[in-house]
């Protein structure tokens, strides 16, 4: 409790004076490399906090020496990169992929970004592979069925506009009729034994005559005489055997009965110029392209 | 130094030791949380940003029921990789209405901030209901059940009401028709006209195809809007922020 020196008897050295039921604390110097040490760190944390944004005041906080922010840090590190693919993306964003040469340096970068434009963008429904969810209605884009179109041009207006979508005036629009509104359950059944006959199932042919006059009148506006599809109104064709949602009869009668109404969303409002260009190049050369 | 020795007094006494490590601690909390409250460099005003609908919130209820949060952060850092990849990075007023906010860093599944409109409602149906089934290598469990479970907006108006006692701004005409709007954004044959009013930018649909209203539409109601009020076209970030 003294101010004066406390020096313990055993060992010489002085203490801090605290003691417990007769056991004193000895008072050892720190080592001095560890007190510099911490010296040091004390400088420094407040040399960090002239440097950088810290300390409040009444309205708003120091801005530090050296300028930092978040956000214009990140902003630089995008121009950085921006700049350095500068000529490559001005190249493809002005291109006409139609003419554009596969051994172009603009193609060469689009199909690249556009892999990777595609997995953090598309493979959610198109899988990672891009072959789609088979029988789920999220279409293959590896084989050479389209439902829109396979040209470079279509796959760019797709990928622009959305299939079905409400945020794009410009998206792809058809719409199936729900025939269970318009059929009855038997009509609707000859009219599936009919398409199942389109793509060479096995069906009861009895009720598939019946069936055909039945899709000569609803179905060909859209699906075509003989079921080999329109592009124009993105209806499938139904006489390979190639399905999107299922070709089997039960899942043919859910189709038929309710219809289907596939959306996709408009990329064109997310993705840059360049972007859309690349993604379009990656797909159109993985095998379905026309 | 006198002064400095009468510290066993502290210590002699649990009531005043605990007493004033209490202030102690709590210098730290006031300089660093404090002044979050009153500078202006901290709180930015983003045009676009409003409280959820009654079916979004509810939505949200679920998303937090469920533990979303454990695996997907809805925080997209100032970083480019993470700019690059979900797009503009969060801004603080997206979740200014968020009680609790869902930030994070850790991401076993992606962030979320940005999902809205990513996807069609039927892609969410199809991978809540079985994420594999879309998504092969993802290890997301199934929520099915959420399809199944039908909702009645019962205690809606009671859940806005709470959340305007902790701050958001819900007003009375909110409030009266929150159950009535719970039940809209779920009909696109109804007549919606006042939910938009009340919540610009709601999206409107039978999210989950089903005639019932169910768990499935609120969630993704909820889905379908994070991240999408605010519109980056037009809004200029102030670097200071």
């Amino acid at each position: 409790m003294a101010d004066k020196q406390d020096i313990d008897d055993v060992t010489g050295t002085d203490t801090t004076g605290h003691e417990w039921d007769g056991i004193k604390e000895l008072n050892n110097p720190l080592p001095r490399w560890w007190l510099w040490t911490f010296y040091g760190t004390v400088v420094w944390g407040l040399a960090y906090t002239i440097a950088y944004p810290a300390w409040p005041l009444i309205n708003s906080a120091t801005a530090g020496l050296l300028g930092y922010s978040s956000r214009a840090e990140v902003a630089q590190q995008i121009a950085e990169v921006d700049e350095q693919n500068a000529e490559l993306t001005a190249m493809l964003a002005s291109a006409d992929l139609t003419t554009l040469d596969p051994d172009d340096p603009a193609h060469r970068f689009g199909v690249a970004g556009g892999a990777s434009v595609f997995l953090a963008n598309c493979s959610q429904c198109h899988g990672s592979g891009a072959a789609g969810v088979q029988a789920a209605g999220y279409p293959n884009l590896l084989d050479d069925a389209w439902l829109w179109g396979g040209t470079l041009e279509e796959i760019e207006y797709t990928v622009r506009h959305g299939i079905r979508n409400e945020t794009d005036p410009d998206a792809r629009w058809s719409e199936m009729p729900a025939f269970g509104d318009i059929f009855s359950e038997e009509e609707i059944g000859q009219t599936v034994e009919y398409v199942l006959s389109l793509s060479g199932q096995d069906h009861d042919a009895a009720m598939a005559e019946q069936g055909m006059v039945l899709f000569q009148e609803q179905c060909t506006a859209c699906h075509g005489d003989s079921g080999e599809g329109i592009r124009e109104v993105g209806a499938p064709a139904l006489n390979d055997a190639i399905w999107l949602y299922g070709g089997d009869r039960e899942t043919l009668i859910e189709t038929v009965t309710y219809s289907r109404f596939g959306v996709m969303p408009a990329w064109g409002q997310r993705l840059d110029e360049d972007e859309i260009k690349a993604v379009t190049l990656y797909l159109h050369q993985l095998g379905g392209g026309e | 130094m006198a002064f400095l020795k009468r510290h066993q007094v502290l210590e002699r006494s649990p009531t005043l030791l605990f007493v004033f490590s209490l202030l102690t601690v709590s210098v730290g909390g006031i300089v660093e949380i404090a002044p979050l409250f009153y500078l202006e460099n901290t709180i930015e005003e983003v045009e676009g940003v409003r409280p959820y609908s009654p079916l979004e919130l509810a939505g949200r209820d679920i998303y937090v029921r469920e533990g979303c949060y454990v695996c997907h952060s809805q925080m997209i850092r100032p970083m480019r990789d993470e700019v690059e990849r979900y797009g503009h990075y969060s801004l603080a007023a997206e979740s200014m209405y968020d009680h609790p906010h869902q930030w994070g860093s850790k991401r076993t599944g992606p962030d979320l901030a940005r999902v809205g409109g990513r996807y069609s409602d039927a892609w969410h149906v199809d991978h809540l209901m079985d994420p594999q089934s879309v998504v092969p290598e993802s290890i997301m469990p199934k929520y099915a059940f959420l399809a199944d479970t039908v909702i009645d907006g019962e205690h809606i108006e009671d859940l806005v009401k709470t959340h305007r006692f902790v701050g958001v701004p819900y007003t009375d005409e909110m409030v009266e028709a929150a159950a009535a709007d719970f039940r809209v954004q779920a009909d696109p044959d109804g007549d919606w006209d006042g939910l938009l009013e009340r919540y610009p930018g709601a999206v409107v649909s039978n999210f989950d195809g089903q005639p019932e209203l169910t768990e499935m539409d609120a969630m993704i109601a909820y889905l379908q809007m994070l991240g999408t009020l605010v519109d980056f076209s037009t809004f200029t970030p102030d670097a200071n922020r």
